[in-house]
């Protein structure tokens, strides 16, 4: 029972102190771009850990989420850019609606495919995608992309949107959270390690792959929607394979049976490009040595491996105490 | 009464192989009993056929009265029927308390709860903790399901089968690759778990100990035919058995 209680209040020190930690940041940091820094931590953190919920817990690795990612920045961007700064808000909310609806149809057809065929085929539908936004110049912009989107009213000035995402950034988290330790949560892990045998207990695993890519889906279309508000801008590049990668790459960094490990990913590899990038333009150089050392020497991922060091102290403790 | 399972001669081939013959049988409700027979005597072949992973060529096989063939494993499992395998199937990177409760959370149709944790699933919980102490692995709940013996695990698949309160039961080699002392404990688990939850079981077994230990009826299989029905006793004396395992002390 104290166990139980002592974990609890573990993780809510830790919720605190993370919430604490990024709500200090504009009060701590003096410059826009470190302000802009943690906004890109916080909104691929984001991405991450939904991304996450795909691979690390369900076993679908799709290399396609930068289509929604995509969806959702080009909804603003598109809406504000045609229809006014007032439609801001309103087209965050139908970006994720789209992102929703097109999971749905999409999700139709590539979950009927598994495996290595399930990632292609995102893939694919991600280029697509990528390639209708690049070749739409008249109304995309092209590979100029849209500037110039401001956020409306009192969210235009950095500091007011920097609290405003994070409030939906930790809502969004905390709402993954929940799922992901609910009995929809057991399931997906379950169709992950056994899907033969989830069929057995009278549970359809395809549908449950299709609930989980739709949220997973959905959740990167409102980190996308974010992110044009930080830059002020739309690019092609959020449609492009190698924001899909980088997801991937973020989750492997932090570890992909922990729930956190995304976002820790996160911020390693936006802290890496951001310090190395200072002083060389050869930054993703130090990130492909670091994954390569992370995949062979630390399979379980930043804090995966922390959490084992952890159980190991505390063996060794009880065994010294003994 | 009625029979529970009753084959209608079951024929199946695989090209040129017989390995179902013309099996006919029937299964009383309460029974407890066994098949045995040399390797690809097709006993298992039998049960996948009995399970829906394989479709009989002719014959009829009646569970409860109605005609089982051409349905999906699935479906026959929500008619009643369960399975355990010749190699245990769970998720081995869940607790063992978690294996259970998967089961327990669909058969109450919860699996569609987004946002409450597992852990206050109250109903789900009692009933996991009740079917862990039947097996004897309640001390084991928090563990994660790979970590158990071998023993263990299959014991672990038997109690997810018996989560869906199945009226029959069938296990394929329930003490396969276990040591002396685990089989013991498992023959007597199996005995066990049978009286406690009504069980119609069907067992598929090498260890003779364990067939003519708890088995009340034993079905012999040779080369996909059955040989010969009855109880243990008069299996033991019938001729066409010692002969087909000659040598073999029965």
């Amino acid at each position: 029972m104290t166990m139980k209680i002592s974990r609890t209040n573990t993780a809510a020190a830790l919720w605190c102190l993370m919430i604490i930690g990024f709500a200090l940041v504009p009060v701590l940091m003096t410059s826009t771009y470190q302000l802009n820094l943690a906004c890109h931590v916080l909104i691929w953190g984001l991405f991450a850990v939904a991304f996450n919920m795909l691979w690390g817990v369900t076993g679908m690795l799709s290399f396609g989420q930068a289509l929604y990612y995509g969806l959702g920045a080009y909804f603003v961007g598109l809406m504000v850019e045609y229809l006014g700064r007032a439609w801001y808000l309103p087209a965050i909310g139908i970006g994720i609606l789209a992102a929703a609806l097109t999971a749905f149809l999409l999700g139709l057809i590539v979950i009927r495919v598994g495996g290595v065929y399930f990632t292609m085929l995102t893939l694919a539908f991600g280029q697509l995608a990528w390639q209708i936004m690049f070749k739409w110049y008249e109304f995309t912009g092209g590979d100029d992309g849209i500037q110039g989107i401001i956020p409306p009213g009192i969210l235009a000035n950095p500091i007011v949107y920097y609290y405003g995402l994070l409030v939906l950034v930790m809502i969004s988290i905390w709402m993954l959270k929940r799922m992901a330790y609910s009995p929809f949560g057991l399931i997906l892990r379950c169709v992950r390690q056994n899907p033969e045998r989830v069929r057995f207990l009278g549970r359809r695993v395809r549908r449950n792959q299709l609930r989980v890519y739709i949220i997973s889906s959905l959740f990167a279309a409102l980190a996308g929607s974010l992110m044009a508000g930080v830059d002020n801008s739309i690019h092609t590049d959020m449609f492009f394979w190698t924001t899909s990668g980088e997801v991937i790459l973020m989750s492997v960094l932090g570890g992909l049976n922990q729930f956190f490990g995304p976002f820790v990913g996160a911020a390693v590899i936006i802290m890496i490009e951001d310090i190395v990038g200072a002083w060389t333009e050869y930054w993703s150089l130090i990130i492909g040595t670091v994954i390569l050392v992370m995949v062979i020497a630390f399979p379980k991922g930043l804090v995966g491996e922390l959490h084992q060091l952890k159980l190991r102290l505390t063996q060794l403790r009880a065994r010294r105490s003994q | 009464m009625n029979p529970i399972l009753q084959l209608e001669s079951v024929h199946k081939a695989f090209g040129g192989l017989q390995v179902t013959q013309n099996v006919s049988f029937a299964v009383m409700p309460g029974e407890i009993s066994a098949i045995i027979g040399p390797n690809g005597a097709g006993k298992t072949t039998l049960f996948n056929q009995i399970t829906g992973h394989l479709k009989p060529e002719r014959g009829r096989i009646l569970f409860k009265g109605h005609d089982v063939v051409g349905d999906s494993p699935q479906k026959i499992v929500s008619r009643g029927m369960g399975r355990a395998f010749q190699i245990a199937s769970l998720f081995p990177d869940e607790t063992v308390l978690d294996n259970i409760k998967v089961a327990c959370l669909s058969k109450l149709d919860q699996t569609r709860r987004f946002f409450r944790p597992v852990r206050y699933f109250r109903q789900a919980t009692e009933r996991s903790y009740a079917i862990l102490e039947d097996l004897g692995l309640a001390q084991h709940a928090g563990r994660l399901a790979f970590e158990l013996s071998h023993g263990d695990q299959k014991l672990l698949d038997i109690g997810i089968a018996l989560v869906l309160e199945p009226q029959l039961l069938l296990l394929d080699e329930p003490t396969a690759g276990m040591s002396p002392e685990e089989r013991h404990r498992t023959r007597d688990m199996i005995k066990k778990l049978w009286k406690a939850y009504d069980l119609t079981l069907v067992f598929i077994e090498h260890d003779m100990d364990m067939v003519f230990g708890i088995a009340q009826k034993v079905r012999v299989l040779q080369q996909g035919a059955l040989l010969a029905e009855g109880t243990p006793d008069e299996i033991r004396s019938n001729k066409a058995v010692v002969s087909a395992y000659l040598g073999e002390e029965l």
